[in-house]
């Protein structure tokens, strides 16, 4: 996929021995929701981990808007578009939540900053209620919204969620799915990583499944949804 | 025990105790960024005080005697420089001894820390040998009446110096980005990088700052005790890492209350109990406060919501 934003080719990334992604390619269009699902360990977070340069692959490629970005290090991807919200939500959690919001621009010009917060603030209205107060203060749904906020403050191309529903309420989650879909309404591009396929796949345009490492399937959100594969194996039919 | 002698040790008490506070600092800043404890950081103050004695004696001859400039200039270029000097020490320190280690087990770098600091005490003898070197006060040997009471210079610089300092360091971490990047990196590397802070930099932008203190706080301590020699900064740095502990190592404004108390402890132990067992209240109190409160006076026990 040559005009993809993002595409992953045939990487493999090992933990010493531990071989644990096996080549893996898959590909993100401007615009899609797509989703990689699988259960715990299946290799979710180390093949996000690997786009944002936290781990590096032995082989293959990662081109990112049409630059190869694996000698890239993590905090300068940052500026190149590409926008992580890492699993756990890992806000600051002594730090306010405005703080926080302006750590996300940390790599954009101060003068677009207060604008940027305000378009934040716009999405999340409960983020601007607690703007002021300590971050460590906030209940978990409001983490996650903070996470999200925080990193939407780079401008990215890209968004990757890493587990955005861990361990929230039921209704939380929903809501959180409802934000990603009107965030992709709003033009954004997003590499969703869930344990919670049912929810994932409702809400992607295309999804892949995860399997040690190995990518067993792949299709459209319903084509993965409607699978009586699937259903045995993660959606508990 | 008058109220005024009282009050006298309480200044002499402070004043010491902004030393270990601006000290501690140096220990805390380093400890919330990289995790690791620059058990080197006392030997940094010794070199500053050094730099500073080396440029006040060498630049006083050049002024007529007796003049203001030669009172304020050779003062003001030693501190400057010496906080060049140590500035440029603690980055190089960082970048030659400690960034190597970032992976490392912890205990790794604390024996590295050790040997840094072993390494400046010898460097030190080497170059300017173990016969101590007279400092006199920056500011000069006069002193303050007010009323009954008199303050020296040396300690009404010293007391100032600190708020000054608490002052700035505040507005920087509270207000700046660079200062915010530096708490951030602090509680999570890993979620700073994501944010596109350049962990490494902001590591060696807080070496720097804690070495300009130490500076600082060796000009200031030789000006108060002014017989310098290649070990002159090792006491003070193992009470001022004590002072770290103390207030919560990780906290400024811990640092600041640690430094202070220790300070106020230490002159009223050697005035009421003894001057031999100043040094071993200040150890005690620590054995203390470890027992009672492990995380310090102002340490934090985060809690992590899931």
């Amino acid at each position: 996929m040559e005009n993809a934003l993002l595409n992953v080719e045939n990487i493999n990334v090992y933990y010493g021995a531990i071989h644990a992604i096996k080549d893996v390619s898959f590909h993100v269009n401007k615009g899609e929701i797509v989703t990689l699902i699988g259960a715990n360990g299946a290799g979710k977070t180390t093949t996000l981990q690997t786009i944002s340069g936290l781990l590096r692959s032995k082989t293959g490629s990662i081109t990112f808007d049409g630059k190869a970005i694996q000698a890239i290090s993590p905090d300068k991807l940052v500026s190149h578009g590409l926008a992580q919200v890492p699993e756990g939500r890992r806000i600051f959690l002594q730090m306010s939540v405005e703080e926080n919001l302006e750590m996300g621009a940390y790599t954009q010009p101060p003068a677009g900053v207060p604008q940027d917060l305000e378009m934040v603030f716009s999405l999340f209205p409960r983020l601007k209620e607690r703007r002021r107060q300590v971050a460590g203060t906030l209940s978990g749904g409001e983490q996650q919204m903070l996470a999200m906020g925080r990193a939407l403050m780079s401008h990215p191309k890209l968004l990757m969620l890493d587990e955005p529903s861990m361990g929230l309420a039921p209704i939380l989650v929903e809501q959180i799915f409802e934000i990603i879909q009107n965030l992709n309404h709003n033009g954004s591009t997003i590499l969703l990583v869930e344990q919670n396929a049912q929810m994932a796949l409702s809400v992607a345009h295309r999804g892949y499944v995860l399997e040690t490492g190995k990518i067993v399937t792949t299709g459209t959100g319903e084509e993965l949804i409607r699978s009586p594969e699937i259903k045995r194996a993660y959606l508990g039919g | 025990m008058d109220f005024l002698t009282l009050l006298d040790y309480l200044i002499r008490g402070l004043s010491l105790g902004s030393i270990y506070a601006i000290i501690a600092l140096g220990y805390t800043m380093v400890y919330g960024i990289a995790k690791m404890l620059n058990f080197a950081h006392g030997d940094v103050i010794m070199v500053g005080g050094y730099i500073c004695f080396f440029t006040v004696s060498g630049m006083t001859p050049m002024f007529p005697e007796g003049s203001a400039a030669a009172a304020v200039v050779p003062a003001v270029a030693g501190v400057l420089l010496s906080m060049v000097v140590c500035t440029v020490l603690g980055v190089v320190i960082e970048g030659l001894a400690y960034k190597p280690l970032r992976q490392a087990p912890s205990l790794a770098v604390l024996i590295t820390a050790i040997g840094v600091s072993y390494f400046l005490q010898n460097a030190a003898l080497l170059l300017w040998s173990s016969s101590p070197k007279y400092f006199s006060p920056i500011v000069g040997s006069g002193q303050l009446k007010v009323g009954p009471l008199t303050i020296s210079y040396v300690t009404l610089t010293t007391i100032a110096a600190c708020v000054v300092i608490m002052i700035a360091l505040t507005s920087f971490t509270g207000r700046t980005k660079m200062g915010k990047a530096m708490r951030a990196v602090s509680e999570d590397k890993g979620a700073a990088q994501l944010m596109g802070i350049n962990v490494n930099r902001t590591i060696s932008m807080t070496f720097a700052i804690g070495s300009a203190l130490a500076a600082i706080a060796g000009v200031l301590l030789c000006s108060a005790y002014p017989t310098l020699t290649p070990t002159t900064g090792s006491m003070p740095g193992i009470k001022a890492f004590t002072a770290a502990v103390f207030g919560g190592i990780g906290s400024i404004p811990g640092a600041l209350l640690g430094g202070l108390l220790l300070g106020i402890i230490e002159i009223f132990a050697s005035a009421y109990i003894s001057t031999q067992l100043s040094t071993a209240v200040v150890f005690g109190v620590l054995i203390v406060v470890l027992l009672v409160k492990p995380a310090g006076l102002l340490g934090k026990t985060v809690r992590e919501k899931v």
